[in-house]
């Protein structure tokens, strides 16, 4: 199952015995040669997974998706919440003459994580960290979208990386390509199989599993439901 | 390459299985792009299902699937509605309930799409109350095809495995009440343990094992059905290449239907059959399937 193994990004489902299987992320590890995930609590299946011991085993398959398409030169990487993981990730495999900016959303400052951990993996690069929240609470006030738009309107990047909400990645593609930039998106949805047989992370003609995670721009923005729906357990379309 | 399934014609001989990427018509206008000859659509029942928990696939070392996805669909009214506007592709609208009236009610819904056929799911097993509990039972197989068949024109397949009832009497009751095909065979009850947990790894417990493991199960139904009865076969089960296609071909079917083999070899899998039956087919001179269906039986 091992595909693209030296590439940022990609997934794995994840099976916490007797509770539910989630398909994660894989983040970065100290340990070299190791991978990691980084849970947030948030639903019966990733406070499962928070809740787990140490010694205690989980199911690891995987890992499944395609890679960014990595660029060299002005880098903007946008990441909200665990969308971070793909752009922690996706540092590790930057040029020494890559000059990259990261955006890190949040609602508020309570929820502003890996800020240190990309200002390490980014020493020797040049490079900025800006981060916004929602309520203000730390760095800029406002949506990051908004931060995006000033800086796609100054800087002509060499590529823009995100992933995170759907609505903050479509304002972000849409800004990006608007201005002609090569735009790459990490889409996420409900799955159950993870390898393209179940259907439940379609969007439109896309399994976001086997023809993704990352999607290019100009695809993305020609897809009518990116950005507007997702599907539930039972596939019907529901708004975001 | 076009085939008759009896009343049935299409274009090309292989058919996306039911339960298998089914839930956007843009998924199958795009399966249709990629060679299917029709897609069959997830089991659809009166309401939406939400399905069973994860995990629900288990990937077989060696090959094939166990799954216990549990039927999760929108329900036939919301669907009816995703695939109105269907213009090119040949859809087979998969039908799964418990009772003659559920299948009524849903075929009302279908009355402003454009259909190929309907199958009937006789044969999940991993579902309480329909699939296989209902092909189990030959009486009930018979109520519901008499009212399914008096409820539409369009024409009925009834999609049998192997439950606790001779598959060839969920046949007959079938054939007795007007079927107009049969798709054999569906999923094999089948179930995965985790030796270190030391649990089942399915949520439900059980699945239905599909692929390579129950290929040849498969072919040998397909043989006994198409050997004792006169009815257009739709052979399902672990196909992956276009010798297992010309298998089925050989041993009385009419067209064939994959699902587990998109999870191993993508959507590509379609356009590489078609292209190698139609490879043997001019290296054995035959200019239809239909001269070569149930070859195998002559000797």
């Amino acid at each position: 199952m091992q595909r693209n193994h030296n590439h940022p990004n990609q997934f794995a489902m994840v099976w916490i015995p007797g509770i539910n299987e989630l398909p994660m992320s894989v983040m970065i590890s100290r340990e070299s040669g190791k991978a990691a995930f980084t849970v947030r609590k948030h639903g019966h299946a990733s406070t499962g997974l928070f809740n787990v011991k140490v010694g205690q085993q989980i199911g690891v398959r995987g890992p499944y998706g395609n890679s960014f398409d990595l660029k060299q030169g002005k880098l903007l990487l946008v990441g909200g919440g665990t969308g971070l993981v793909p752009m922690m990730r996706l540092l590790t495999f930057l040029k020494p003459d890559d000059d990259v900016t990261l955006l890190i959303g949040a609602k508020s400052k309570d929820e502003v994580f890996f800020e240190d951990l990309a200002n390490s993996l980014l020493d020797k690069n040049s490079h900025q960290v800006i981060v916004s929240t929602d309520d203000g609470t730390y760095g800029e006030r406002g949506y990051v979208t908004e931060v995006v738009k000033k800086l796609v309107s100054e800087i002509r990047f060499n590529a823009v990386y995100t992933c995170g909400p759907e609505i903050m990645m479509y304002k972000t593609v849409q800004l990006a390509h608007s201005k002609g930039l090569f735009v790459q998106a990490s889409l996420e949805r409900m799955m159950k199989c993870g390898v393209g047989i179940c259907g439940s992370c379609c969007v439109g003609e896309d399994l976001v599993c086997r023809d993704g995670t990352i999607f290019d721009g100009p695809h993305l923005l020609s897809n009518k439901e990116f950005g507007h729906f997702h599907r539930n357990k039972a596939g019907i379309l529901e708004n975001y | 390459m076009a085939t008759c399934i009896g009343k049935i014609q299409l274009e090309r001989p292989v058919m996306l299985a039911s339960g298998i990427l089914g839930i956007s018509l843009d998924v199958f206008n795009r399966l249709y792009r990629a060679g299917a000859g029709a897609v069959v659509t997830k089991s659809l029942s009166t309401e939406p299902w939400d399905g069973y928990p994860n995990p629900t696939i288990f990937s077989v070392n060696g090959g094939g699937w166990i799954n216990a996805v549990g039927l999760s669909n929108p329900g036939a009214p919301n669907f009816a509605k995703i695939i109105e506007p269907n213009k090119d592709v040949p859809i087979i609208v998969s039908l799964v309930g418990s009772i003659p009236q559920d299948f009524e009610m849903m075929i009302k819904e279908f009355k402003n799409c454009k259909i190929t056929a309907y199958e009937l799911n006789l044969s999940c097993p991993h579902v309480a109350k329909v699939g296989l509990e209902v092909g189990d039972d030959p009486e009930l197989v018979k109520k519901i095809v008499s009212t399914v068949k008096n409820s539409t024109n369009v024409p009925v397949i009834a999609k049998v495995g192997l439950g606790t009832t001779h598959y060839l009497t969920t046949v007959s009751a079938a054939i007795d009440s007007g079927i107009d095909a049969i798709t054999a065979i569906n999923t094999v009850r089948a179930m995965a343990i985790d030796v270190e947990t030391q649990r089942p790894i399915l949520s439900n417990k059980f699945g239905g094992l599909s692929g390579t493991p129950i290929k040849h199960i498969a072919l040998r139904c397909v043989y006994e059905i198409s050997s004792k009865y006169d009815i257009p076969i739709i052979g399902c089960g672990g196909i992956s290449t276009w010798e297992d296609a010309v298998e089925f071909i050989l041993a009385g079917s009419s067209a064939i239907q994959l699902g587990s083999a998109i999870g191993e070899n993508w959507i590509h899998v379609f356009n590489d059959i078609n292209k190698g039956v139609l490879e043997y087919m001019e290296r054995k001179n035959y200019s239809t399937l239909e001269e070569m269906r149930g070859l195998a039986k002559k000797s």
